[in-house]
Parts: structure tokens; sequence; C-alpha cells
């Protein structure tokens, strides 16, 4: 008895002493220190002469250090030995991160009720460069490259009945840079859906600016041909009480990488971002991406969900959560799970989750990679059900859990299907 | 009436030190309306011989025969027996991630029956049970067995065995991390679903305590792979007394027996 006491006392005490080494019993050290003596090329000396986003002098072990710039040079060329592309082939980029972007960029086509403004403006407009910064080298070189800009407006206090709908047909394989740019003004209402198809190299910088009060919901479906290639960055600004709810769903392409971030500039405002990604034999689909809680009382919940058939289907989720020192009542969850359906599929998943105050409401992260084994076939096959209705049953259900947050009964159907679609060529 | 037959059931498995038999010439005869309890130590083949008669992949029958009024269930598909009539509740469930209960009752129901149950009596029908056995309602929402407590994924498997109607069930240690109460609720479903007059039951524990509760008109005792003792109800008076340790001299005179079986054929 006496020593649970004495351990109870120990850890709620703040202690002079870390537990363990480079730990405190908040979380990592985040010592500056660590900085200056890191020989990453993201840390120290690197980020206090570049970063554009704070976080001077914290070493690349914190989100808060990467650098971001609106200028290409400021990337060194890619090695593949970086903290944000050590899964990604690089061989398979097809030059997003070293080539002029200069092919034709997929065409655009908007349709959307009367009420919402959609405009092609050139790469002086004002509301470039308001809702992001590229933070990696093939998101630079995007910024960099484009030559106009798709921009879709959402009026103040306007709420959009059905959905905006942004079809980004791919021209070709030559490597491309495509801007697009969503604004939804104060305490409107709306939904916008960002699909990918045909084939493409590209790389895309999507900037979405939620105002006040705004409530914003944008799916960005990848159903490329088998060919394509695409980096997407797709970054959102939140004003105080926005809600934002972001969908991602990949399914087709060579290799998708698609990186979306929330950012909060006010109190009370709440990000909901989804993902459903079904991986086939030799494709490559990664998701990156970053909740930035840097002011109070926001909520964030991440769910992404995958399903992977295939000798070297590989997907990759890193989610990075960052609550800043400033984010007191911050609530977070955010939470990955992979069903791994053959043999010779690769499933990568890091949660990271970063905490600098401990006055928050919660915080939590959660991963799990599971197998669709013998175990469950053999449960459901001994209640009748047959082989492949049971590999069906699964999956179905499995990604439903995504698919129904879209709430677009077209494109739910239209998801289902597609499936389907993945699950009939399971037997080859 | 229907009967599930097994004979002279040899079963071996493959380890990483080869091939080890554990099922060593099994015979047992099943008919609807009974019920019989497979009692035994630990490793003694009791689960082995119910997940053979399911069809377990792991399980290869090397020699002899299960039928089911006549029909080789051996050549069976897995689906297929359960579709035959052949229920196996499990003494691990397995958690089926991404499946509500609700469409997997259904989906099984409508494979076993062949066709879809009508909606509204199934729901009541559902409901019922799940009442009956004390399972909350929003298990119906919730995946297969997915964050189950033990107790809830036994009951849940007695839910299936009351809906699915099959022609035999067989419970592989059902009773195993139940308490008293959960216990009792379990042995309610499994005496409600043999009252109905169209199923025999093969009960298969390690411990007396479910024979409080489940009557069986048939004890089989197993050891190393074979029925060494068969009776009445009192057998199992009789194991809750003594328990197994007067088989353990018997276990090595059974292999003996065996093979001077086998020397003389």
């Amino acid at each position: 008895m006496t020593d649970i006491t004495t351990e109870k006392a120990r850890i709620g005490a703040p202690s002079a002493q870390p537990f363990i080494n480079g730990f405190t019993e908040e979380g990592e050290s985040l010592s500056p220190v660590n900085a200056a003596a890191s020989k990453s090329p993201l840390a120290g000396e690197a980020v206090k002469r570049h970063s554009h986003g704070g976080g001077v002098g914290i070493p690349d072990s914190s989100r808060a250090g990467r650098l971001t710039s609106y200028k290409l040079a400021d990337f060194k060329p890619l090695t593949g030995m970086e903290e944000d592309w050590r899964f990604t082939p690089l061989k398979r980029l097809r030059g997003l991160h070293t080539e002029v972007l200069n092919g034709a960029a997929p065409s655009v086509s908007v349709t959307a009720p009367d009420s919402v403004t959609v405009e092609t403006v050139g790469r002086d407009d004002r509301r470039i460069g308001s809702a992001a910064i590229p933070e990696d080298r093939v998101s630079a070189n995007a910024w960099e490259n484009f030559t106009e800009a798709t921009v879709i407006t959402v009026p103040a206090e306007v709420q959009v009945d059905g959905e905006v709908s942004v079809l980004l047909t791919g021209r070709g394989t030559e490597a491309s840079a495509q801007h697009v740019v969503i604004v939804a003004e104060k305490f409107s209402k709306s939904v916008v859906v960002l699909d990918h198809q045909g084939t493409a190299v590209v790389a895309e910088n999507i900037e979405i600016l939620v105002e006040d009060g705004a409530q914003l919901t944008v799916i960005s479906l990848q159903e490329w041909n088998d060919d394509a290639v695409h980096a997407s960055s797709q970054q959102a600004k939140l004003g105080r009480d926005a809600k934002f709810k972001h969908i991602v769903v990949s399914l087709g392409g060579d290799l998708v990488r698609v990186t979306p971030s929330a950012r909060f500039t006010g109190p009370g405002a709440e990000v909901e971002m989804f993902g459903l990604y079904f991986a086939d034999a030799g494709q490559h689909l990664e998701q990156r991406l970053f909740v930035d809680h840097s002011v109070a009382n926001c909520k964030s919940n991440v769910l992404y969900k995958g399903a992977l058939q295939g000798r070297n289907a590989h997907t990759v989720w890193v989610g990075d959560v960052l609550i800043r020192k400033e984010a007191e009542g911050t609530d977070t969850y955010e939470a990955n799970r992979n069903l791994v359906l053959t043999d010779g599929a690769r499933a990568d998943s890091v949660p990271n989750l970063e905490i600098e105050t401990g006055l928050i409401a919660g915080a939590g992260h959660a991963s799990a990679t599971g197998r669709f084994d013998d175990q469950h076939l053999f449960y459901l096959m001994a209640r009748g059900i047959p082989e492949e209705v049971a590999r069906r049953l699964v999956v179905r259900g499995f990604l439903n859990e995504i698919i129904q947050q879209i709430k677009v009964p077209a494109i739910e159907e239209r998801l289902t299907a597609a499936v389907e679609r993945e699950l009939a060529a399971t037997n080859h | 009436m229907s009967t599930l037959e097994i004979k002279d059931l040899h079963v071996s498995i493959d380890t990483e030190q080869g091939t080890k038999e554990i099922l060593k010439g099994v015979s047992l005869t099943i008919r609807t309306g009974e019920t019989h309890a497979i009692m035994g130590p630990n490793g003694s083949g009791k689960s082995t011989l119910a997940s053979t008669i399911a069809g377990h992949p792991r399980y290869n029958v090397t020699s002899g025969t299960i039928t089911l009024d006549g029909e080789d269930v051996l050549a069976m598909t897995v689906d297929e027996r359960a579709r035959a009539g052949l229920f196996l509740a499990m003494q691990y469930p397995v958690e089926v991630p991404g499946v509500s209960m609700t469409n997997f009752l259904r989906t099984a129901k409508t494979a076993i029956d062949g066709e879809a149950p009508k909606l509204r009596t199934w729901t009541k029908d559902v409901k019922a049970a799940m009442a009956q056995l004390r399972i909350d309602a929003d298990f119906t929402q919730r995946n297969v067995n997915e964050g189950f407590s033990g107790g809830e994924k036994k009951r849940v498997e007695i839910l299936q065995l009351e809906l699915f109607k099959p022609k035999f069930a067989i419970l592989d240690e059902t009773d195993s991390g139940l308490d008293v109460d959960a216990l009792k609720v379990v042995s309610e479903g499994v005496n409600r679903a043999h009252a109905e007059g169209n199923m025999g039951t093969l009960l298969i524990t390690h411990y007396t305590r479910i024979l409080r509760y489940i009557k069986p008109e048939f004890v089989h005792v197993f050891v190393d792979g074979q029925v060494v003792e068969e009776g009445g109800p009192e057998l199992a008076d009789r194991l809750e007394e003594e328990g197994y340790d007067r088989y353990a001299t018997g276990a090595g005179a059974a292999t003996i027996a065996a093979a001077s079986a086998a020397a003389q054929a």
C-alpha cells in the first residue's frame, strides 16, 4: 500500500528529473538547445532563416518547426530522407519535385448554384495566399508554376442548396500545377466537391478559407486513371466559430499524396477530417494531415480508414496534431484504421500528437492496422455466409463509416459502387 | 428427426514439430432432442472435435467420417455445414471489424434459410431474443463482437443459436469465463432452443458447473483424443467429486490399448 501512495504522489507532482531522457512528464522535451545541435535541414539554422510560420528554434521533432515558404528555392532538393518524404517513392513523382510544372493542368469545370461566385484569376489576385503557404517542395513548385487559379466564393450568410461540384479532368502526363481557392464567407453554409478524374501528373494547392461562423464541407475525390500522379496540399484556415469538414477519398492513381491541414485563427472553431482510401496492387496512396491548434477552445476530430489489397499496395497515413501552449481548452482526437486484405500490401500509420499545454479538454490518438484474416472468414462462414459475401461484408462495413459522412447521396452511391468495383478486383 | 454421426474420427494438426494427431478415433452419435456432454481435461481434444465438425481449416481429418442424416459433412465447406444445420458456439468468438450485429445477423439468417427473413417479424424476434439473454439493445449497432466482454460474446453466440435454429448445436466451452449470473442466462437460452424440440446439443465443457443448468442425457469423458468413459448424468456427478485425476493413468492405458488394437489390425 505504501508503495502505491508514493507512486501516485510522484506522478502528480512536478518532477525535477525526467522519466526518460529527452522527455518530461509533459511529453517530449522541446528545448531550443536541441535545435542548434540538430543537423537536419528542416531544423535549427534552416528554420531560423526560412520559416514564416513561427517555430524559430524548434527542432524538427516538432511539427511547428516545419519550413513553410512560397519560394521553391527555399526548399532543398528532395533526397527521400526527409521526414515528410520518407515513405514516398520519389521516382514515381514524375518530376513534380524537380521539373518546371508547365504541362497542361487538369481542366476545371464548376457546377454551382447562382448564389456562388466562380472566377478564374491570375497569380496577382489578392485572395491567392490568403489561406495557405507551401509546406513542402512539391507544393512550393506548384505555387511557383501555376498560371491561373479558380476562386470559388460562397458569399456571406448564403446557405447553398445542393453542392458546388468542381470537376478536374486530367489532360495528359506532362507535369503541371493547379491552384484552387475556396472562400466560405462569414456565416455561409456550403458543400464543395473536388472531383479528380482522368490522367494527370499534377501538383495542386487548394486554399480553403472558412470565415467566422461559416460552415463548409470540402470533399476531395481522387478517382484518377491508373497512371495518374497527384500531390495535393489542401490547407484550411478557420475563423472564429467556423465549422469545417474535410473528406479525402483516394481510390485511383498510381501515386496520390494528399496533405490536408487545418489552422485555427479564432476560438470556438471545429474541424472534422475524414479519409477513405483503397489501394490496389502497386498503388501508393499517402495522406499526411496537420491540425494546428494555436488558439483556445477549438475542436478537431480525425478519422481515416483504408483498405489494401494486392502486391505492393502501399498506403501511408501520418497525422500530426499540435496543441500549442496558447491552445487551452482544446479537444482533439485522431485515428487511423487500416484493413489489409491480402498478402504483399503495406500500411504505414503514424499518429503524432504534440501537447504543449496541460489545460485541455481532451486529446487522443489511435491507430490500428488489422488483417482480414482466416479467423474472420471462418467465423462468418461458420454462420452460413459464403466466402465472397463475407469478404464484401467486412470491407463495405469498414469503409462505410467514412462514406456515410459525405451526406451527398449521389456521391455516396458513386463511392459505394466504386468500392464494390475495387472488391470485385480482389480475385487476381 | 436428425442424426449427427461421428465414426472413428482421426484428426491431426500441422505444428512446427511436424504433424500431431489430436483425435485418435472418436465415435459419437447425436439425435434430435438429445443433449450430450463431452468433458475432459485441458488438451484432451474436446475443442478440436468441435472445430473439426464446423470445418476449421487448421484441422486435418486423416480418417473416419462425420455425417448429418447420411450426408458427408467432411465434403462440405464451412458455410455449407452451417447451412446444413450445424452451429458451433465458439470458445473464442472473433471480433469482426466493420460489420454491425444487425447486418451480420440478417446476412447469416438469409444465408442459412435461403431467403431474407421478413423484416418486421425478424426485428421483433431479434429484440425479443436479445431481451431474454439480457443483451443491451444498442448491441445491434455495434460491430460483431468488437469490444464485447467475454460474457457478452458468449451471450451473443447463444443469441445466434436461438435465431438461426440449427439442427445441431455444438457448444465449445460456452461456460468458461462466465460468472454465475451470465452462466444462468446463457444456459436458459440453450434450454429454450432445445425445448423447441428440433435440436440436438453437444455440450463441451471442462467444468461440471454448467451441468447444473443444462441436463445432459449422455456424458462422454475425453482423455488424450479418445472417449475413455461414457455414461449418464451420474458420470458428471462423479467427475464433480473426483475430477479427472483418475484418468491420468487411464490415458496411458488407453494409448496402449489403441496401439495394440492398431498392431492387431
